[in-house]
C-alpha cells in the first residue's frame, strides 16, 4: 500500500512537470504596431478580387490577398473581413452568367488528358443579376480601371449588356448608382489597402494595341491629350494627369477619417507570362511544312515583299525564310509605313490588278516581328490557322502568309507607350503616398525580380514563367491565364504587403508560406 | 507473475524514441534509477544487457529480472514566422525479461529479451511537417542468448548473438503543395515492412582491480535492419498522379549503430555504491534514409548525416536496509542530430536524464523494483534543409521543445 502511494506521487509529479513548454508562445511578439485593423478595407480590381485562371471562383477568392492579409491582421485585433458572396458558385467553377447566357468562361484547369489548358467542363452558376446589394470589406472589382472606382453606375445591372457597367461590381452595388468608393467608405476603413492602374493600361496591352475590332489602334490619350475618361475605348491607355488626379481622390477619401494604409505600385505588365510566353519567332521548318513549302513562299510572297521594303529602303521589314531555323512570324503593325499602293504597283505585272489590289491591302502593313515585340498568349491558337478575312485561300495562313492582325502582338512602339504611362502612374503613386506618409509595396519592382526569379527568404526560387510541365510547377506563380498570380503567387505578393506593413507602421505580422499554397490546378480529364 | 509476464511480452512490445536519434536507453529498472549506469555494476541479471561479463558474478544460481516502462514523450513545435504550432504526444512501453543459470563455479548463462530501438511519433495528420513524417512506429525486440565466464575474483568476459526481430510503419503527406490532394485529403503514402530481422552480437569484459572497484567494458555491434519488399501504399491520390505514385513494395534499410560502452562502479561503504559509465554510439553510419521503390515512384533519399554521440551516465545506490534500496542517477545525452539536419521524426536535442528509484525486497527472493526517469531538453531553434521538391528546396524550420516522463516497474527474483 505504502509503495504504490509513492509510485503514485512519482507518477503525478512526472506529469505535472513534463508538459513542455516554450519560453514565448507563438504569438508572444505579434504585434498590429501603429496601424489599427479594426476594419480592413481592399480597394483594387481583379488582383485584389482573387482573380485567377481567367475569371472569380468561389474558390480562388479565397486565396486574395486581401482575405489572406486579413488572416494574420486577426490575429492582432483584426475584425471581421468580409468578401462578395460566391456561394452560387456551387461548384467552384467559376465564369459569369447575364440573364442566364454565358458572359464569362469557367476557370482554366491543365488537362492531364489533353496536356493543355482547358476551360473546366460545367455551366456556371453565377448569376450576374442574382444582386447582393451590400457593401464588402474586399473592394476589388475584376476589370476596374482607376476613374471607375469613381463612377457612378458603374453598378447597374441595366449598363451590363450595354458594356457601361461591370459584372462584378453589379453584383454587389448597394445600389445601381453607387460608386466602388462610396461603397467601400461605407465599411468605415481604419485600415485599408489600394492597388489600382494595372488596368488602366492592361488591357491596351492584353488586347495588342488594338481596339475591340482587333485591328484599328486603341488610343494612348498621353498622346491624344483627351482629358475626359467618359469618352475613352475600353482598351485605350488613361491620361496620366486623370489617374494622378482620380488617384489623390481615392487617397483623399479613404484617409479622410484618418485610416491607415498600403498602396501598390503598377507591375510592368509586359514582363507577365500573357507576353513572355509565345515566342516572336515560333516557325520552324517543320512547322513550315518543310523546304518545298518554304521555297514556295519565298518565291511567291516573302522574295517579292523582301524586294519591294528593301527597294524603299526597308531591307529587313521581311526576309526570306529561312529552311534550317526558326522564323518570326508575319504581323501587321499599325504603326509601320503604309506601303500598300507601292505592293499593288510592284506586282500588278504580274498578279493583275485585282489580286495585286488585295495583296496590297493585306501586306501593305505587314511586317515580320523581332524579338523587340511581345506575342500575347491567346495568339498560339491562332498562328497557323487559316484566317477567314483572308481575299485568297493561298495567302491565309494567320503569321506565315497572312500578318496576325493588330490585337496579337504588342509591338516595339506600343511596348513603349505602356511603359511610359506606367511608369508615370507609378510616380503619382509613391509622391501621393509620401504626401499621405502611407507605405509603399513596390509591385513592380516585384514583378520585374520574377522575369529573373525571385529568392525569397526561405531559399526557394520562383519565376513569371508560363506553366509548362510537373517539373517547374513549384516555382510558378501565375495561372493558367498568364495574367493574374495563382494560389502561391497571391501568397508572396500577400508576404511583399506584409513586409512593408511591418516595416512602416513598426508591426509584427507573420508570413504565408507560399509552398504551402497550390499553384496550378490539374485535373486528370476535363 | 505468468499475467505479469504475457502483458510485458504482448501489450507493451512496443517504445518510444526518447534519447539520442532512435535508441531507447531503458534497459533495466535498477538501472536506470541509476542513471542507466551498468557496465560495472553487479546488481542482478540486467547485466546481461549492460555488460554480459557481470553475469558470472552474481550471487543466487537462478537470476530473473523482468520490467517495463511507461514512457510519456511530448514534443512541441511552433514557428512565429508563419503561425504554426504543432504538437505531438506519445506513448511507449520499453520492457525487458533477463535470466541467468549458474552452470558451474566459472560458467553462467542467460537470455536476454529487450526493446533498445524504438520510435513512435504521430504528429497531427496533415500538419506543417506533414511532407516529411506524418507519424513513424518503429519496433525492434532483441533476443540475447548469452554465456559469462568467470576467471577468479578478478576477471571475467561474456557474451553472445543478439536476434533482432522488428517492423516499421511510416506515413507522411507526397507534397506540402495542396496540388496534390483529394478533397482537401493530401495525398499521402505509407511505407509498411514487418518481419525484418537481423543478427549482432553483444559481448564484454569487466575487472575487478579490488573488492570495492570494478571496470567494465562493453560493446554492441552495428545491426543493418534491411526491410526487403515492405508494402508503399499511397492514399489520396489525384486522378493526373495515379500514374506515377502507384501502390508498390519497397527495399530500406536502417542502420541500428554500434555502441561502446566503458566505466567503473565504487563501493564507498557496504551500503553505498557510486557509478560511472561512458557510451560513445556509432551513429554516422546512418547518412541517409533511402527508399527504393519497385516501380517507377522516384527513389526517395532524406540525408541524415548523424553524427557519432557521447553520452556521460552518473549514478548511484544506497541500501538503507533489508527492505528497501534507493537508487538515483544523472545523464548527459548528445543528440546524433546535426543543425540543418532536424527532421521531425526523430525531433531530438542533446538532453539531460534525472533518474531515481527504489527496491522493495518482498523477501529473500522476490523484489520489486520501481524507478522514474525525466529527460529534459532546452528549447531549440532548428530546421531541416534537405527536402527538395521540384527543384526547390524548401527548408523546414521551427522551435522544439521536448520532455519525457517515464515511471516504470520491474521484479527480480532470485535464488
Amino acid at each position: 500500500m505504502k509503495n504504490k502511494f509513492i509510485y503514485l506521487s512519482i507518477l503525478a509529479l512526472g506529469f505535472a512537470s513534463c508538459e513542455p513548454e516554450f519560453e514565448n508562445a507563438v504569438d508572444a511578439d505579434y504585434s498590429a504596431g501603429d496601424a489599427d485593423f479594426t476594419s480592413y478595407v481592399a480597394v483594387g480590381n481583379s488582383l485584389t478580387a482573387g482573380y485567377m485562371d481567367g475569371t472569380v471562383s468561389k474558390g480562388s477568392q479565397m486565396y486574395s490577398y486581401p482575405n489572406l492579409l486579413a488572416q494574420q491582421f486577426a490575429l492582432v485585433g483584426g475584425g471581421a473581413f468580409t468578401q462578395p458572396s460566391y456561394e452560387d458558385d456551387a461548384n467552384n467553377l467559376g465564369g459569369l452568367m447575364l440573364g442566364g447566357i454565358p458572359i464569362g468562361s469557367t476557370r482554366l484547369v491543365i488537362d492531364a488528358s489533353q496536356g493543355r489548358p482547358e476551360n473546366i467542363a460545367g455551366t456556371s452558376s453565377i448569376e450576374v443579376s442574382n444582386l447582393q446589394a451590400s457593401a464588402f470589406n474586399n473592394m476589388g472589382v475584376p476589370g476596374a480601371k482607376s476613374f471607375h472606382l469613381l463612377a457612378a453606375g458603374y453598378g447597374n445591372v441595366a449598363g451590363v449588356a450595354l458594356g457601361q457597367s461591370n459584372p462584378y461590381f453589379v453584383r454587389h452595388a448597394t445600389s445601381p448608382s453607387a460608386t466602388v468608393l462610396g461603397d467601400a467608405m461605407t465599411k468605415n476603413p481604419t485600415f485599408f489597402t489600394n492597388w489600382i492602374g494595372a488596368n488602366d493600361v492592361l488591357s491596351y496591352a492584353t488586347n495588342g494595341g488594338a481596339k475591340s475590332d482587333g485591328m484599328t489602334p486603341a488610343d494612348d490619350h498621353n498622346t491624344t491629350g483627351n482629358l475626359n475618361p467618359a469618352t475613352y475605348g475600353g482598351n485605350d491607355i488613361t491620361n496620366s494627369n486623370v489617374y494622378a488626379s482620380v488617384y489623390s481622390t481615392i487617397i483623399n477619401t479613404l484617409t479622410a477619417n484618418g485610416a491607415k494604409g498600403v498602396v501598390c505600385t503598377i507591375p510592368s505588365v509586359t514582363s507577365i507570362p500573357y507576353f513572355t510566353t509565345v515566342p516572336y519567332a515560333p516557325l520552324s521548318p517543320t512547322a513550315l511544312g518543310g523546304a518545298t513549302n518554304i521555297n514556295a513562299l519565298n518565291a511567291q510572297l516573302y522574295g517579292p515583299l523582301d524586294a519591294i521594303f528593301t527597294a524603299l529602303g526597308e531591307p529587313n521589314r521581311v526576309n526570306p525564310l529561312s529552311a534550317t531555323s526558326a522564323n518570326p512570324i508575319l504581323i501587321f503593325d499599325a504603326d509601320a509605313t503604309d506601303r500598300s499602293a507601292q505592293i499593288t504597283g510592284a506586282l500588278s505585272g504580274t498578279l493583275g490588278v485585282p489580286t495585286a489590289t488585295a495583296f496590297g491591302i493585306v501586306f501593305g502593313k505587314a511586317r515580320q516581328a523581332t524579338a523587340n515585340d511581345l506575342v500575347v498568349l491567346p495568339a498560339s491558337s491562332v498562328i497557323g490557322t487559316p484566317n477567314a478575312s483572308s481575299p485568297s485561300p493561298l495567302i491565309n495562313i494567320n503569321g506565315v502568309s497572312y500578318p496576325m492582325a493588330n490585337r496579337w502582338v504588342l509591338t516595339s512602339t506600343e511596348k513603349a507607350k505602356v511603359a511610359s504611362a506606367t511608369s508615370a502612374y507609378n510616380n503619382v503613386i509613391v509622391s501621393i503616398a509620401a504626401s499621405k506618409n502611407l507605405a509603399v509595396a513596390d509591385m513592380n519592382a516585384i514583378m520585374t525580380s520574377l522575369v529573373g526569379g525571385l529568392k525569397i527568404m526561405t531559399g526557394q526560387i520562383y519565376t513569371a514563367n508560363y506553366f509548362s510541365g510537373a517539373a517547374t510547377e513549384g516555382q510558378v506563380l501565375f495561372s493558367l491565364d498568364g495574367v493574374h498570380p495563382n494560389a502561391r503567387g497571391y501568397a508572396v505578393i500577400t508576404n511583399e504587403i506584409i513586409k512593408v506593413i511591418n516595416t512602416h507602421y513598426n508591426a509584427n505580422l507573420p508570413m504565408h508560406n507560399p509552398s504551402y499554397f497550390p499553384g496550378i490546378n490539374i485535373v486528370g480529364s476535363n | 507473475m505468468r499475467k505479469l509476464l504475457s502483458l510485458t511480452i504482448f501489450a507493451l512490445a512496443s517504445s518510444t524514441v526518447f534519447a539520442g536519434g532512435y535508441r531507447v536507453s531503458i534497459q533495466g529498472q535498477k538501472q536506470l534509477a541509476m542513471g542507466h549506469t551498468g557496465v560495472a555494476i553487479v546488481n542482478s541479471a540486467e547485466t546481461a544487457f549492460f555488460n554480459p561479463a557481470g553475469m558470472a558474478y552474481l550471487d543466487g544460481k537462478f537470476n530473473l529480472s523482468i520490467g517495463g516502462s511507461a514512457l510519456f514523450s511530448k514534443t512541441r513545435f511552433q514557428n512565429s514566422t508563419y503561425n504554426w504550432e504543432s504538437a505531438t504526444d506519445n506513448m511507449g512501453t520499453p520492457f525487458n525479461v533477463y535470466a541467468t543459470y549458474k552452470l558451474n563455479k566459472w560458467l553462467t548463462a542467460g537470455l536476454a529479451i529487450y526493446s533498445p530501438y524504438g520510435s513512435s511519433v504521430e504528429w497531427d495528420q496533415n500538419w506543417e511537417g506533414a511532407h516529411l513524417v506524418n507519424n513513424i512506429d518503429l519496433k525492434a525486440i532483441f533476443v540475447q542468448p548469452t554465456l559469462s565466464v568467470r576467471i577468479g575474483e578478478h576477471f571475467s568476459f561474456g557474451g553472445g548473438p543478439i536476434y533482432v526481430s522488428g517492423s516499421v510503419n511510416f506515413n507522411r503527406n507526397l507534397s506540402t503543395n495542396p496540388l496534390l490532394s483529394v478533397d482537401n485529403d493530401p495525398a499521402d503514402v505509407t511505407l509498411d515492412a514487418k518481419g525484418i530481422s537481423a543478427w549482432g552480437y553483444n559481448a564484454g569484459f569487466m575487472f575487478n582491480p579490488t573488492s570495492k572497484l570494478k571496470l567494465g567494458f562493453n560493446y554492441r555491434s552495428e545491426i543493418i535492419m534491411e526491410a526487403r519488399d515492405g508494402d508503399a501504399t499511397f492514399n489520396d491520390v489525384p486522378t493526373f498522379a495515379q500514374g506515377t505514385f502507384s501502390n508498390t513494395t519497397f527495399d530500406a534499410d536502417l542502420p541500428l549503430p554500434a555502441e561502446v560502452t566503458t566505466g567503473l562502479s565504487y563501493q564507498v561503504t557496504d551500503k553505498w555504491l557510486v557509478a560511472f559509465d561512458y557510451n560513445y554510439a556509432l551513429w554516422n553510419v546512418y547518412e541517409a534514409l533511402v527508399v527504393d521503390f519497385a516501380n517507377g515512384v522516384p527513389t526517395s533519399t532524406n540525408l541524415r548525416n548523424y553524427q557519432n554521440t557521447s553520452t556521460y551516465r552518473f549514478g548511484t545506490q544506497y541500501e538503507a536496509n533489508d527492505k528497501f534500496t534507493f537508487r538515483a542517477g544523472w545523464y548527459f545525452d548528445e543528440s546524433p542530430v546535426q543543425d540543418g539536419y532536424f527532421a521531425p521524426e526523430t525531433p531530438r536535442n542533446d538532453s539531460m536524464g534525472f533518474t531515481g528509484g527504489l527496491t522493495y525486497q518482498v523477501n529473500q527472493k522476490l523484489g520489486v523494483d520501481f524507478s522514474f526517469l525525466y529527460l529534459h531538453f532546452d528549447e531549440i531553434d532548428n530546421s531541416y534543409d534537405y527536402y527538395q521538391e521540384n527543384g526547390n528546396t524548401l527548408p523546414f524550420s521551427g522551435t522544439y521543445k521536448s520532455s519525457v516522463f517515464s515511471p516504470g516497474i520491474g521484479v527480480t527474483y532470485s535464488f
